[in-house]
Parts: structure tokens; C-alpha cells; sequence
């Protein structure tokens, strides 16, 4: 665990950029550092390397000041991953990722096939190794540097907006990248963006700065959009935060029905007359391997020959118990039907979510939200 | 055309302590012998104050220098008061000519590696002397070699004219040959000089080639598809 008490950095012309920070950094988990430009983030992560120091208070790192610690040493142990990437130009890519290995004295050998796992480990092809950075585009660039950071496999992650130079898709795949690089690495990362979309897609915990360097809030992602701790964190958030927070609710109470869900085989004769008996205008239509064909309105259709005969309409999907209630929601709105496929792990469907049920879950989850602290919050508050 | 075909082709010109040979060496000698030192001192210094920061004055005051001492006047002015009888009095202005090419090179290549290089590599964990070594001096080789290589040029002109006060070397059929109106020793020196200088030049290409690494170079050595 890291463990801010009271730090404060004071830079020589006067600017407080950190402001008597209380944080922790609970172990194994990415806590997100975010606010406005100037708020203090970076100087906050580069206090826990010692590229800065504290002007007062301390940085504790499982319960040692870092202050005891002689740099170099103290960063060896702390992988660290900047938005430039800052790869060494004149170094092949294999022996940029081995560079701490190489400094903490490994046989070369070593080194290098560590780097290589990694390469394939940050999703990179073993041909890159040879290559010298300038040979990459800057996405591969940004994983060389996270490979790099997690080199000689230390406990501590810092980045600071890592993912910000890229475009957003490449922002986007590499976000998936280090969360599925977490699920099997459980490395504490205190990650720095300005980028609230990201804190909350890569958070377990998000830390909201403003200006001056004071901590506004610090909280789960779902928290954090259900109750904002005061107007400057709800600005920060921005308009939809209400629908964001749908991403994490999850899909487990919503009612499915399985009565809708019709094989492509039935005849038309008969279809009608389903729709009637469950009540509905719609019905879901799958194949014999149970994956979903799309909708069918019975009552639009010829009284004669298969369903195969007919073009079914547009359909959404979720993944039941793994995917939010917002993905259900947009599954819903993607279907003319209004109601959203609830499929199985491996894609097979098991239901349907109705118009009724979705409406249920969403008043849930509402009823649900903590009151909005909507009295203002004084400035002096810490935290 | 014809007093190059007669120079070179004088057997004369090719045996003896005055043949192309000992010439050619000399000035090769001397050449080296004014670089290496002033390579000596200033690329160790060029590489601190780089690193550093401080110390950045000398730099520019020996840039300025360069630009307005009298290099001739400084080598006359040497060999007046110390005589001719050594080769040390010719030798010092030429190291002082070789030094500021090559510091303020050194400096600014040093000066100029990318900040957030710099960054990184403190970040990973280097030490001062690490960073140095390891990150700017292989990024800043392009420039430190660039400032060798002004150097010499710069000592290769002038100790051709350093002939003129004591050394031996390719300047001697120049001086000797104008002396004595010696046309074709006059224009056969000077393509001696021309080609030495060239030859000087080639060498230090094939330094970049070697020395710098294809990553800073941007020359891909690998092949992209094997
Ligand atoms: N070396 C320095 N000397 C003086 N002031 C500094 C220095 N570095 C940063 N600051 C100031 O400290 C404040 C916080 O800077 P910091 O870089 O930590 O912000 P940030 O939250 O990372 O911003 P951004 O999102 O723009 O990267 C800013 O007002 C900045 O101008
Ligand atoms: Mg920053």
C-alpha cells in the first residue's frame, strides 16, 4: 500500500501544487489520480519515486518513507510508464524493455528472455524485439513502455498519462490491454490522466484533484457517479454521468422471459398465434444452435412457410451476469422491439429483457443511488 | 594538368625526409597530435557541463573565442616568443583552434536530448553517471562527432599553413614550392592537402556508420521482413 500523510509540495517560485494530500493507494489495485490540468497529479505520482520530493508530510510505501530510500534504488522497485513513452532511441526494443533488468545486475540472458515474454505479454510480435523505437507507430511505443515498466516485475505501477498521445481508438485498445494485464498481474498502479471516461473505465479507486492541489473526492468509480461530493466533482464528471453509472449496475436483476424466443424452424402458421398467447408484439427468433436471428413482428407477417422465409430486424445483445445494465439498455435501444437478447457466455440465448423488465431494473438502481450531496462543499474540507 | 603529372611522377618527391611519404605522415601526425588533446579536454568537459548545467558560460565564451581569435597571428605570435626549435609552439594554438568545435558540439548534443528521454531514464532508476553514459552520450553522438569532425578540418587547414613556421607536413611543397616558384610543387601540394582532407572526412563517415546506432541514425540495419 502507498500511503500520502500530509504532503504538500511547494515548488521554488511559490506554486502549491499539492496541497496537504491524505491517499491511499490500496495495494493490487489501480487507483486513477484525475482533475484538471495543473491540479497536481503529476507532481503527486513523481513524489512516490522521488523524481520529486515532498516539500512537508511523507509518502509512506508498505509503512517506509520513501524519503529513506536512495533514489535509484527506490525506482528500480517502481516500474514507470510516462506519455511520451521515453524510449531509449539507440536501443533495440527488446533491450529498452530489459533496461531495469540489465541495471539490477541479471545475466543477459535472463534479461532478454524476460523481455521477450513481455513483448508478446503487452501484445506486441516477437519480430519488434530487433527494431529500434523509431520503427514504431506510438501505440506500439506506449506498450514497449509498459513492458518496460513491468520488466524486472516490480509491485508498484505509476503511469502518467500513458494513453493520452494515441488516437482513441488505439487509447481504447490499450486501456483493454492493461485491464486484462491487471486481471492476471494485480500490480498497484496509480494511474494519471485528465480523462474522466478513462478513470473510470480503468479504476477500482478514483482520486478527483482540483486546482491547487487539494483532493475533492475519492471513491469507487460507481460512487464517484452516483453521489459527486460537491459541484466542482459533478461538473468534472460531466451531463451523463446518470447513464454512466448504468455501467455498473449489474445485469443480475433484470427478468428475463424465455417465452419470446421462437426457432427459426416454426411455421408462420403458427407464430401469430405465440405472439398472442405470451402478449407480445415481438418475438426473438434463433437458430437451431440457439444464436440470436433478430426480431419478427408476427403480425406483419405472411400466414405462409417457415421463419426462415422471413427477414427478422435488428437486434442487441448482453452477456447475462457479466455484462452492466447500461450494455443491456443499449441493447435495447438498438432492436426495434425496444427489448434487449440476454445470451450466455458462449452467445446462446437464454431470454429476452422486455420493455417492463428494463424499466423495473433502471427504477432499482435509481432507488438505489445514494443522496446527491448537493449542499455545497466548503473549500477547506479535506476530502 | 601537365605540373601534376610532372610533381607526382618525380621520384624525387617520393623517397627522402621531403618525399610524399614523411610529408603525408607528418601531417597526419600533427593533425593527430593537435586533435587528441584537445579532444582530451574538451569533450570530458563539453559531456559535465552538459549533464550538469553548470558551467555553461565557459561554453559560450569559448565559442565566442573561436570566432574572433586570429589563429595564424596566435601561431606566429607562439613561435616568435618560443622559437621554432620544438614542435610544441605550433601545436598549442592548434589545439586551442580544435577545442570549441568540438565543446560546444558536445555541449548542445547534450543539451539537446530530448527532456523527457532524460526523464525516463532517471525514472527507470539510472544513476547521474548512468544516465550519461547510457542514454545522452549514445543520443548526443551524432553532434560530438560532427564537433570532431569541424575540429578537424579546421586543424587540417591551418597546419598547412603551420608549415609555414616550423612543422613539416603537405604545407611544405606549398610554402617551399611558392618560395621557389616551383608551380608544380605548389599545385601538387595542394592536391595532397585537398585529398587529405578528404580522406579525413571519409574517415569520419565511416565513424558515424559505426559508432552511431542505427536507432539514432535512423539507418535500419535489420532488415523489416526476414
Ligand atoms: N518545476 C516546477 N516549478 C514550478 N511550478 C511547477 C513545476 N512543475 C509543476 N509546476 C506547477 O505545479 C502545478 C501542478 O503541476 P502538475 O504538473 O503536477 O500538474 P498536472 O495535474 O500533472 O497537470 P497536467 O494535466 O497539465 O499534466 C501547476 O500549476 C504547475 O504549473
Ligand atoms: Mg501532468
Amino acid at each position: 500500500m502507498i500511503r500520502f500523510d500530509g504532503v504538500t509540495k511547494r515548488y521554488a517560485d511559490g506554486t502549491v501544487a499539492v496541497d496537504h494530500l491524505d491517499l491511499e493507494v490500496p495495494t493490487g489495485e489501480i487507483t486513477v489520480l484525475v482533475g484538471p490540468s495543473g491540479c497536481g497529479k503529476t507532481t503527486s505520482l513523481r513524489m512516490i519515486n522521488r523524481m520529486i520530493d515532498p516539500s512537508e508530510g511523507r509518502i509512506m510505501l508498505d509503512d517506509v518513507d520513501v524519503r529513506t530510500i536512495d533514489p535509484p534504488t527506490l525506482r528500480r522497485g517502481i516500474g514507470y510508464v510516462i506519455q511520451q513513452a521515453g524510449l531509449f532511441p539507440h536501443r533495440t526494443i527488446l533491450d529498452n524493455i530489459a533496461t531495469v533488468p540489465y541495471l539490477l545486475g541479471w545475466d543477459r540472458k535472463r534479461a532478454r528472455s524476460t523481455a521477450l515474454e513481455l513483448l508478446e505479454r503487452v501484445g506486441l510480435a516477437p519480430e519488434m524485439a530487433r527494431r529500434y523505437p523509431f520503427q514504431l507507430s506510438g501505440g506500439q511505443q506506449q506498450r514497449v513502455g509498459v513492458a518496460r515498466a513491468l520488466a524486472a516485475d516490480p509491485p508498484v505501477l505509476l503511469m502518467d498519462e500513458p494513453f493520452s498521445a494515441v488516437d482513441p481508438v488505439v487509447r481504447a485498445s490499450l486501456q483493454d490491454e492493461l485491464i486484462r494485464l491487471q486481471a492476471e498481474l494485480h500490480k498497484t498502479i496509480v494511474f494519471v490522466t485528465h480523462d474522466i471516461d478513462e478513470a473510470i473505465k480503468l479504476g477500482d479507486r478514483v482520486a478527483v484533484l482540483r486546482v491547487g492541489g487539494k483532493l475533492a473526492q475519492v471513491a469507487d468509480p460507481a460512487t464517484l457517479l452516483a453521489a459527486p461530493a460537491d459541484g466542482f466533482v459533478r461538473e468534472f464528471l460531466g451531463r451523463d454521468r446518470g447513464i454512466r453509472r448504468l455501467s455498473f449496475v449489474a445485469d443480475t436483476g433484470l427478468r428475463l422471459r424465455s417465452d419470446l424466443v421462437v426457432p427459426v424452424t416454426s411455421d408462420l402458421s403458427r407464430v401469430a398465434g405465440v405472439a398472442a398467447d405470451v402478449e407480445s408484439p415481438w418475438l426473438a427468433v434463433v437458430d437451431e444452435d440457439n444464436r440470436p436471428l433478430g426480431w419478427v413482428a408476427p403480425a406483419d407477417l405472411p400466414r405462409a412457410g417457415t421463419l426462415r422465409d422471413v427477414r427478422p430486424l435488428p437486434y442487441g445483445t448482453f452477456v447475462r451476469g457479466k455484462d452492466s445494465l447500461r450494455t443491456a439498455l443499449d441493447a435495447a435501444l438498438l432492436s426495434p422491439s425496444g427489448c434487449a437478447i440476454a445470451v450466455n457466455g458462449d452467445g446462446r440465448v437464454i431470454g429476452v429483457a422486455t420493455r417492463e423488465s428494463l424499466d423495473e431494473a433502471l427504477a432499482l438502481a435509481a432507488s438505489e443511488a445514494p443522496e446527491p450531496h448537493d449542499a455545497p462543499v466548503r473549500e477547506d474540507a479535506d476530502g | 594538368m601537365n605540373w601534376l603529372i610532372e610533381f607526382f611522377s618525380d621520384p624525387a618527391n617520393w623517397s627522402g625526409s621531403s618525399g610524399i611519404p614523411v610529408r603525408l605522415l607528418e601531417h597526419l601526425e600533427f593533425t593527430l597530435a593537435a586533435l587528441l588533446p584537445a579532444a582530451l579536454i574538451a569533450i570530458p568537459l563539453g559531456l559535465l557541463i552538459g549533464h550538469t548545467g553548470r558551467g555553461a558560460l565557459i561554453v559560450v565564451v569559448s565559442a565566442n573565442l573561436a570566432r574572433a581569435l586570429p589563429t595564424l597571428g596566435l601561431l606566429v605570435l607562439i613561435v616568435l616568443l618560443l622559437g621554432t626549435a620544438t614542435v610544441l609552439p605550433v601545436l598549442i594554438p592548434l589545439v586551442v583552434l580544435a577545442i570549441p568545435p568540438i565543446l560546444v558540439n558536445t555541449y548542445e548534443g547534450i543539451r539537446g536530448v530530448d527532456h523527457d528521454l532524460r526523464d525516463a531514464a532517471y525514472g527507470m532508476g539510472l544513476r547521474g553517471p548512468q544516465v550519461l553514459v547510457r542514454v545522452l552520450v549514445p543520443v548526443a553522438l551524432p553532434l560530438i562527432l560532427l564537433g570532431l569532425r569541424l575540429a578537424a578540418i579546421q586543424v587540417v587547414a591551418t597546419a598547412t599553413v603551420a608549415s609555414y613556421v616550423s612543422l613539416g607536413g603537405l604545407g611544405r611543397y606549398i610554402i617551399d614550392g611558392l618560395a621557389t616558384k616551383d608551380y608544380p610543387s605548389v599545385v601538387g601540394g595542394s592536391v595532397l592537402v585537398g585529398g587529405f582532407a578528404l580522406a579525413m572526412q571519409g574517415l569520419f563517415a565511416l565513424a558515424d556508420r559505426l559508432l552511431v546506432s542505427p536507432g539514432v541514425s535512423r539507418r535500419v540495419r535489420t532488415a523489416k521482413i526476414r
